[in-house]
């Protein structure tokens, strides 16, 4: 059997790691808002995200929404997260991954008629890896939304 | 103590003695490394050259065979660096203080593996080097604590005593491995989700996939030459005066 003072010590481990992992979920609980990186399109359209303030806006490029209204750099898309939709307008450089059906991040904030203004565009890339082939005969059979 | 085999016990009591974990070791160090050169080998030449383009990233993902099996080892070494430090606070084993703290530099230098990797792809796919969410963030949490570790072991000259401060830091930090790990379930992150450990079936094609299990092999087996060399080097600064490092020396000349 353990000797009592190693005893004693294995216990006053246990309690400090039970102590710290409460402390820990505690503060991330009350933090849960701050450390979500970016706000949903029904956070946007029920109006939980922030007025007049930048913010981060992430959903899928739905298809076929990509447009570019004056033949300029200014880019028009709609994000989705499969409930409610968001009209977002970017002018400037697009990241590699940016096509329609992808996840992105926008970082920018709404005007008057509840447009998503964005300053940044990043690319969310998925957790999915295969080879252009199996990607072709995944197309083949009926898709299932990856989203994000 | 009840559940393990007596066997496995009496190895371990073993390995707690510092002459037969010196002598062990050196006998076992060249299957360890011929171990790792294979591993390395095949899961480099799988990984960079037999593996098949991605549909979407291109040759650029080819950067998962360093980055995920490095991120994979900088929790893993932390683990093992906490339990070492547990196990040296409860059973005051010299042996497990050594490879508490030998872990350290080898765990910071995996999670800056990942960060910076992490960082190279970042730009050309999500378009930024760095964003504090909450992966990203709690990783580099983990570099600092690792860090912290480091500095707090140099800063007190009585190794025992660093050891067991050494130990609680350690032991403190281990709750971030669960944040780090479930950061990118629990809250919107940049960084993408689960690939290779979700419940169901890992979405990585399996061509791709064979190569990553076999560098986060060649990973382990560093890690365990890496831990095994400095572990010996602080055993012998540590045990200078004692009668088996003279002797030893003395056997060499």
């Amino acid at each position: 059997m353990m000797k009592p003072a190693r005893k004693k010590r294995l216990i006053l481990i246990s309690l400090m790691l039970l102590g710290a992992s409460v402390a820990t979920g505690f503060a991330l609980k009350s933090f849960n808002e701050n450390l979500m990186y970016f706000f949903s399109t029904t956070d946007v359209v029920e109006g939980k995200a922030p007025k007049n303030a930048l913010f981060r806006l992430g959903g899928m490029v739905i298809k076929g929404s990509v447009e570019r209204p004056d033949d300029g750099m200014m880019v028009r898309f709609k994000l989705t997260d499969f409930s409610k939709e968001v009209t977002v307008e970017y002018t400037g450089i697009l990241p590699d991954l940016f096509r329609e059906g992808q996840g992105i991040v926008a970082h920018g904030k709404l005007n008057n008629q509840s447009v998503f203004i964005a300053e940044e565009v990043l690319a969310k890339h998925d957790e999915n890896y295969m080879p252009p082939e199996v990607k072709a005969s995944l197309k083949n059979k009926p898709t299932q939304g990856s989203g994000q | 103590m009840f559940l393990v085999p007596d066997l496995v016990v009496r190895f371990f009591h073993r390995m707690a003695s510092p002459p037969h974990f010196y002598a062990f070791t050196e006998r076992l160090m060249p299957w360890l490394v011929t171990i790792f050169i294979l591993f390395t080998v095949s899961g480099l030449y799988g990984g960079l050259y037999l593996a098949p383009a991605d549909y979407q990233q291109g040759d650029s993902y080819r950067i998962i065979y360093i980055h995920v099996p490095s991120a994979w080892m900088s929790l893993f070494i932390y683990i093992v660096m906490a339990l070492a430090g547990a196990i040296g606070l409860i059973w005051r084993i010299k042996l497990a203080e050594i490879v508490a703290i030998s872990s350290a530099p080898i765990g910071a230098s995996f999670t800056f593996i990942a960060l910076f990797t992490g960082s190279l792809w970042g730009k050309p796919m999500w378009g930024t080097w760095w964003v504090w969410d909450a992966r990203l963030t709690s990783e580099l949490i983990l570099l600092f604590l690792y860090l912290g570790v480091i500095a707090l072991y140099g800063a007190i000259d009585d190794k025992r005593v660093a050891s067991k401060a050494v130990a609680i830091l350690a032991l403190v930090g281990v709750v971030n491995i669960p944040v780090i790990h479930y950061s990118v379930e629990w809250w919107n992150t940049l960084h993408q989700g689960p690939t290779v450990t979700k419940m169901d079936k890992p979405s990585i094609h399996i061509s791709m996939l064979i190569p990553l299990l076999l560098m986060a092999l060649s990973f382990k087996f560093y890690y365990l030459i890496a831990l095994i060399q400095r572990t010996r080097l602080e055993l012998l600064n540590r045990e200078r005066n004692a009668q088996w490092v003279k002797t030893m020396v003395l056997e060499r000349k």
